[in-house]
């Protein structure tokens, strides 16, 4: 796909030398993942410099707006420290139970048949949940403090990652199952060497829509009610109406995002470099 | 099933190995269904450092047969002793080779490691293991390819990595499942080969199950001819080649196609339902060694 | 073995039982406070009032027309764009970054805008459906774009295939099951971002209500509505599953991935 990319602009642009150098493919390379987005960022600016609505602000007015809600000084008392530092690590601690439960009772269900067919119709129902409807039980459960949110959290994260490791386990080949115990491979072994290595696309594949939905309640358990947090900051804002200020807001929500995105893909890639390797393999390197 | 001495079996070297008994062994499938009778009654022996080929008609109950010996499948009646125990599970120094090398491979564990992880689980030292690792990958051939996936290898190669990977747990017993269904002839030759000189290497007792009569022949000291399902031992037939094999010369000896001739007729015998020896009717002579 | 003696859906129905079995024990026994948790009778008892209502029938059209409404626009919307930005390499490359940066951006975090732009009303939770949803096609449909056969694809240029012609000869056959896949990833991500815009913003729907019970107190209503949430949710599944199947059953990449 980059080839015939490469072709055609090559082409295209053919402003001579340096084209084909390795310098120029690099900034041909950041010049694609950055020209459509600086290309955005430039409408809106320029769309909405005049802009006096109200619900609309100037570009030039959320960015202007951005350093001094978030990060005022002294920085210890700034809205990052006191807001966004605390959702993040709810988020983070909610998600690690909910990794840690999940794995664990998706080995042990998905290596019983019998367990399996027992537990799977619930489980079904459970994951089919809107997992913001959980912060109205938990509230009469748990009221509204930290541990409310990161159990929300918990909940939420929790079914995608245990049907996943479900479906990994028991999925995986039969021959190597039978090679595992031929060789005498133990209890403890057997699950870290191949039930959790063999099951680790499918649980990186849960691990990953579930941390969309915790960054999801992470929000939304602070909406209902809170005193702090980067979803609570955004509702003031709002019905405040101190507009940049809300944007600024949504604008770092997306940013949180997309650096957990990030950083999940940075620890997983590593995680699963076998497998693309493995796959490839097997669909005859397609 | 008297069995005879074997005039191989004392060329097999240091006795490593360890006697296999299977007594009136019956095995039936009760799953959703009719059940399925897959062996009826199975009684033969093989004695310590022996290198026994099981052969048959498709769907004579040979991976039945070695799942049951391997303890990854209970039997329905009758007795498995491997070494004076008997066989309930995964009995202690056995290795397997399984068909589907490309399957029986841990993707995610690098050659060595996949050579590896048996020994560690069998608690043997970390020097220890280094060297069997190094030594039996280069046994096989495969010295240079130690830190490779296995599915980066080709299929030949992946067998070598089971075959390594069985040679280096150095147990008493190997079964080996149809191992070279699935490599082209060349390549199967030299793993043929590689068997041989491991077992002698090693004097284990191997049970070598394939459909292949050539393959039987050519590296068993008995061959054990199934009938069709539900299975019974049609015929024992000692192979009397001699301890050195060559796939030039051993193929094209008198004896090789005179053996050759008789259990490929036993295996057409056996497809036409036949279940017994005296019910045969070979229009050569059988074995008369 | 087990297995054996039952089969897997006597199990399952087990599994059920046991679950409304324990929910009406934890309460009666006092294991939870039954102000929290009533009995498994007293949630189905409020169910089946509910469902007697004319209220909640209304309620339940209006969370469906919204789905529907919120699923089709962003299948469509996915399906053609990821067909056009797919088939062209260079629209690709120049909308790859833009894609990932977007994609994990929180739906929710749209919530005030919505409620600024639209208000309460059904266009604000649409907004947070298809904008979640949208990405769950358009990733999908981009990756099965991206596996035209390049043979095929080369051979289509030198007959001069018009691009028309092109996308339906060869890059929607391809692209199709792909973006049947995204159908049904989007079919549930679109349920639940629409009774959670019922349930945030307050646009009318089974999430409302449930919101309505949760503020008044009555908490076997409000977990009666949990109850029709959850099986709304298990059908919209089965039947994206279903669809997804009967179409793809012939698929051999869509099998294997499955096997896999």
């Amino acid at each position: 796909m980059t080839g015939a990319a490469r072709t055609r602009t090559g082409t295209g642009t053919g402003t001579g030398t340096a084209v084909r150098t390795t310098a120029g493919r690099v900034l041909r390379q950041v010049l694609l993942a950055v020209g459509l987005p600086a290309v955005v960022v430039a409408v809106w600016w320029v769309l909405s410099a005049g802009s006096t609505s109200y619900f609309n602000p100037p570009l030039s007015v959320i960015v202007g707006t951005f350093g001094d809600t978030w990060f005022s000084t002294p920085f210890d008392q700034s809205r990052f420290v006191q807001d966004v530092v605390p959702s993040v690590l709810r988020l983070l601690a909610g998600y690690a139970v909910a990794l840690v439960v999940g794995v664990v009772l998706g080995v042990a269900i998905g290596s019983s048949r019998a367990f399996r067919a027992y537990a799977e119709p619930v489980l079904e129902f459970f994951r089919a949940i809107p997992p913001p409807v959980l912060v109205p039980i938990l509230m009469l459960f748990l009221g509204i403090g930290t541990s409310m949110k990161i159990v929300v959290i918990a909940t939420g994260c929790l079914w995608p990652i245990l049907l996943n490791t479900v479906e990994g386990v028991r999925g995986l080949d039969p021959v190597l199952r039978d090679t595992a115990r031929a060789y005498r491979l133990g209890r403890v072994a057997t699950v870290r060497h191949l039930m959790l290595r063999g099951a680790s696309p499918q649980i990186v594949t849960g691990a990953r829509q579930a941390l969309s939905i915790g960054i999801i309640l992470m929000v939304i358990s602070e909406m209902f009610a809170a005193k702090d947090g980067l979803g609570f900051s955004i509702v003031q804002f709002q019905r405040s109406f101190a507009i940049p200020e809300m944007w600024s807001g949504v604008i770092l929500l997306g940013v949180v995002g997309v650096l957990l995105s990030l950083a999940f893909r940075a620890v997983t890639d590593a995680a699963l470099g076998w497998y693309l390797g493995y796959r490839q393999s097997q669909h005859g390197g397609v | 099933m008297s069995s005879t001495t074997s005039p191989a079996s004392t060329a097999a070297g240091p006795s490593g190995g360890a006697r296999l008994v299977v007594r009136n062994l019956r095995k039936v499938y009760t799953g959703r269904g009719e059940p399925v009778e897959a062996i009826a009654d199975l009684t033969f022996e093989i004695r310590p450092g022996e290198l026994v080929c099981v052969v048959g008609p498709s769907g004579a109950g040979k991976t039945t047969l070695l799942r049951c010996v391997a303890g990854l499948m209970p039997a329905t009646s009758g007795e498995l002793v491997l070494g004076g125990s008997a066989i309930t599970g995964p009995p202690q120094g056995m290795a397997v080779v399984l068909q589907e090398y490309g399957r029986s491979l841990f993707p995610w564990l690098t050659v060595a490691e996949n050579v590896e992880l048996p020994l560690k689980e069998k608690g043997v030292g970390k020097a220890r293991r280094a060297e069997l690792v190094g030594e039996t990958l280069a046994a096989v051939g495969l010295g240079d390819v130690t830190g490779s996936y296995p599915w980066q290898l080709s299929g030949g190669m992946q067998q070598r990595v089971a075959i390594a990977r069985a040679a280096a747990y150095e147990p008493q017993v190997l079964l080996m499942d149809e191992p070279f269904a699935a490599v082209d002839a060349q390549t199967r030759f030299e793993l043929e080969d590689l068997v041989r000189t491991l077992w002698k290497r090693l004097g284990i007792t191997v049970v070598f199950v394939t459909h292949d009569i050539d393959e039987a022949i050519y590296l068993g000291e008995r061959v054990l001819v199934l009938s069709a399902r539900p299975t019974v031992v049609l015929e024992d037939v000692v192979v009397g080649l001699g301890a050195e094999r060559d796939q030039l010369e051993t193929r094209g000896h008198a004896e090789f196609a005179r053996l050759r001739t008789h259990v490929y007729e036993l295996v057409q015998q056996a497809k036409a339902g036949v279940r017994s020896l005296a019910d045969a009717h070979l229009t050569h002579p059988g074995a008369a060694t | 073995m087990a297995g054996r003696r039952l089969p897997a859906w006597g199990l399952g129905a087990a599994g059920v039982a046991t679950l409304l079995v324990v929910v009406e024990l934890a309460p009666r026994l006092g294991i939870v406070d039954a102000r929290f948790l009533p009995p498994t009778s007293q949630i189905l008892g409020a169910l089946a009032d509910r469902l007697g209502t004319g209220e909640f029938w209304v309620a339940l059209g209006q969370t469906l027309t919204t789905w529907f409404t919120g699923l089709a626009i962003s299948v469509v919307a996915g399906v053609v764009l990821g067909m056009i930005i797919g088939s062209v390499p260079l629209l690709r490359a120049v909308t790859a970054s833009t894609v990932e940066f977007l994609r994990p951006v929180p739906s929710v975090a749209l919530i005030p805008v919505a409620i600024l732009l639209y208000g309460t009303g059904m266009a604000s939770t649409l907004l947070l459906v298809i904008y979640a949803s949208f990405w769950q096609v358009l990733v999908q449909v981009l990756s099965g774009a991206a596996d035209v056969d390049p043979v095929a694809s080369d051979t289509a240029r030198s007959y001069r295939f018009s691009p028309l012609t092109r996308i339906r000869t060869l890059v929607w056959p391809t692209t199709a099951p792909y973006a049947m896949t995204g159908l049904r990833l989007a079919a549930s991500v679109a349920l639940i971002l629409t009774v959670t815009g019922e349930l945030l913003i307050g646009t009318p729907g089974i999430g409302k209500l449930l919101g309505v019970a949760q503020s008044s107190g009555a908490v076997a209503s409000m977990y009666a509505y949990v109850v029709v949430a959850g099986l709304l949710g298990v059908v919209v599944n089965a039947v994206a599953r279903g669809l997804e199947s009967r179409v793809l059953f012939w698929h051999p990449s869509v099998r294997g991935e499955r096997a896999a």
